[in-house]
């Protein structure tokens, strides 16, 4: 490329000089000074136009580049000449190192590959590449160093960044015995992890292969753009022709010279290239720019759908709420709070239930076992069980009405434990999943972002779904349903948008993979660690946050934006430039500079895409 | 079977559209693409034939962009 650039050079000085020679004693000098500038210029152009035809390809840009410049030294006009080409080489220079910088700039994005591992040899660390070290080795993380694969803590604790992997810059604690993913830094302590699963098969490798293979799935604009190109080039060649021949044929009077000078014009701008490039180089900007904020997006086609998403269609739990369960709401009768639930978490404390894990994590004291005599659960009720002597009963309104005892009857949305203490009703703790913080925000950033319809569906009774979408706002909620129900309620809410919009789906990932499949835009979030979820959605945002979504939108809206500007650009300053040369007011030069300047100006617009930082 | 391979030195994006079209054109080829941002190119085919299509594929790229460099990657 630089030797490249430095002839071009060359040619341009010598062009320079031919324009600025004046002899009028001999009229050769001037045009042999082109001829060497153009020679200087155009000749491996020239060569490659020659060796395509060999290969039976015609229509070539070099061809036409070649026919275009020869055919103005034919006609005299040897600076539109010498120009075609000096642009044109100006243009391909400008555009291979744009791609190489927008290449090399993703991969710095992405520059999350670790290059080696510190495994434990005995008493030595051995330096390792990544690829080799075992499942069951453990390895060594410094402080600075990238988590090279995924795996478990076993020594060491230390605050790790994974803004490369979740665009997250709050740095996490971890500790022994957490997990922790490959693509991480370490910023403090030294860590000893267990290695979990193989190179190939972690957190890093997986991201980067989905990053790198996403621009391969085709966007419907570069479709159209390809196909675009592969029409326009031959019937501009065509017209260039019909120009050339026809007029002095059939116009009296008319002059040969000023028709061709005219269907050059044409091949100049008969070079579709300024359209083609910049389609691909904008959506693989977005892709890197949304997966500089965590937001994974597989294929070009996924990005420009975002964009036209009417409805959103919400799994509740894992996307808007926690998908923990927490105690909310602790009302005791006749003693204190914290003795109800004492003695609810002892009761519930042999039982392996989401529900009294909650119990025992609110309690948060340890159990002495020795203080429960006697357990007996009964599934789908609850439990009996005798604590300090005391006989409990802990469980739903189903065990209350077989023992007889009368209970707090009001209407409670979430799952109640109510409680007796020998017989006689001690109160109620209700346990509730928790909306997450930014769930409320997500869905307004959703609302003015444009969508049109935001419904939930979840498994849950019906007055915790409605409590939850009128918490957050959202328009519809489908309650109750069973996870074979989802599908079928997707494929009935298809009908609720028009033909050209978008349903997207948001599901954790983890068992709702037939319905993220179904959506045309299934977003899968907490992506991070879950290789279900990368595995089965289009979009996947890594970390927890549903306001992640609106941000999604809002690249892909960004991206085509700049897509359709520079279609609409190109094609209409294309068109423009045929027209107005074709009717002898626009010159070679004003071609020249349409077909070069606006491939010029689509990269440089194109490069916008890139920086997503904020939106 | 789905096999990828690297045009080194791909520089102009039609050309790489001309690439794969022409390879989907071929007998035996399910679906190709080339990835003209990482100048790769993705040939999905049947087993016994891949072979023959790969060899046929590089005389494509040869054909169409005599400096690029079909290589697997």
């Amino acid at each position: 490329m630089k030797k490249r650039f430095w002839r071009i050079l060359a040619g341009a000085a010598v062009f320079l000089a031919a324009l600025l020679i004046h002899d009028r004693n001999n009229v050769w000098v001037q045009p042999i000074f082109f001829l060497i500038s153009y020679l200087i210029i155009a000749g491996d152009v020239l060569i490659k136009a020659f060796r395509n035809i060999l290969n039976g390809q015609i229509f070539d840009e070099n061809f036409l580049m070649g026919i275009a410049s020869l055919g103005a030294f034919c006609i005299r006009q040897y600076p539109e000449g010498v120009a075609v080409m000096l642009f044109y080489q100006v243009g391909e220079l400008f555009q291979s190192y744009a791609v190489n910088k927008s290449r090399k700039s993703i991969a710095d994005l992405m520059d999350i590959r670790p290059d080696y591992a510190n495994v434990q040899r005995g008493a030595e660390l051995v330096r390792m590449d990544p690829d080799e070290v075992k499942i069951g080795d453990l390895i060594v993380i410094k402080a600075g160093e990238k988590v090279p694969l995924d795996g478990t803590v076993q020594e060491g604790s230390s605050m790790i960044d994974t803004s490369a992997l979740t665009g997250e810059s709050l740095p996490r604690e971890v500790e022994v015995g957490d997990d922790i993913l490959s693509g991480c830094i370490n910023i403090n302590g030294v860590l000893t992890v267990e290695v979990k699963k193989e190179f190939g098969e972690s957190t890093v490798s997986k991201i980067l292969d989905l990053v790198e293979n996403a621009s391969g799935k085709k966007s419907k604009s570069e479709q159209f753009i390809t196909k675009f190109a592969r029409y326009y080039t031959p019937i501009v060649v065509a017209l260039a022709v019909m120009l050339a021949i026809l007029p002095p044929l059939l116009i009296k009077g008319a002059n040969f010279g000023s028709w061709i000078y005219r269907a050059l014009s044409f091949l100049v701008v008969s070079c579709p290239c300024a359209l083609v490039i910049s389609i691909p180089l904008s959506f693989f900007g977005g892709i890197g720019g949304a997966s500089r904020r965590g937001i994974l997006v597989k294929g070009g086609n996924y990005l420009e759908a975002l964009a036209q998403t009417e409805i959103v269609v919400f799994d509740k739990t894992g996307t808007l709420t926690k998908g923990i369960f927490n105690v909310q709401e602790i009302q005791p009768q006749g003693m204190a709070k914290e003795m109800l639930l004492e003695l609810a978490a002892y009761a519930e404390s042999y039982s392996n239930h989401p529900i009294s894990s909650s119990l025992k994590r609110a309690y948060g004291k340890t159990i002495h076992n020795e203080r429960i005599t006697g357990v007996e659960e009964i599934p789908g009720q609850g439990v009996l069980a005798t604590v300090d002597g005391k006989k409990i009963i802990a469980g739903n309104v189903k065990l209350m009405n077989e023992k007889q005892i009368s209970y707090f009857s009001g209407e409670l949305i979430g799952t109640v434990v109510h409680i007796a203490v020998d017989d006689r009703y001690a109160g109620y703790i209700l346990i509730a999943d928790e909306v997450k913080e930014d769930a409320a925000q997500a869905i307004q950033a959703l609302k003015k972002n444009g969508i049109q319809k935001i419904i939930m569906l979840t498994g849950d009774s019906k007055n915790v779904g409605a409590k939850i979408a009128k918490e957050l706002g959202i328009d519809e909620v489908y309650a109750e349903l069973l996870p074979v129900d989802k599908v079928n309620k997707l494929e009935e809410l298809f009908a609720k948008k028009s033909s050209k919009g978008k349903l997207a789906f948001v599901g954790d990932g983890i068992n709702d993979a037939p319905v993220l499949a179904r959506a045309d835009i299934g977003i899968a979030m907490g992506g991070l660690g879950s290789d279900a979820a990368i595995e089965a959605a289009d979009v996947v945002i890594m970390t927890d946050e549903p306001s992640k979504i609106a941000t999604a939108i809002k690249i892909s809206k960004k991206t085509l934006k700049i897509v359709y500007q520079n279609i609409s650009m190109a094609i209409s300053v294309k068109v423009i430039v045929l027209i107005l040369s074709a009717l002898g007011i626009a010159t070679m030069w004003a071609a020249i500079f349409a077909d070069v300047g606006v491939m010029i100006l689509a990269v440089l617009n194109s490069f916008r895409a890139l920086n997503m930082r904020n939106l | 079977m789905k096999k990828t391979y690297k045009l080194e030195g791909l520089d102009c994006a039609n050309c790489a559209a001309k690439i794969e079209r022409a390879v989907n054109g071929l007998d035996g080829v399910t679906a190709a693409t080339v990835n003209f941002m990482t100048a790769k190119l993705v040939i999905e085919a049947e087993e016994e034939k891949m072979a023959a299509i790969a060899a046929v594929a590089e005389k494509i790229v040869k054909k169409i962009e005599p400096d690029v460099i079909l290589k697997k990657a």
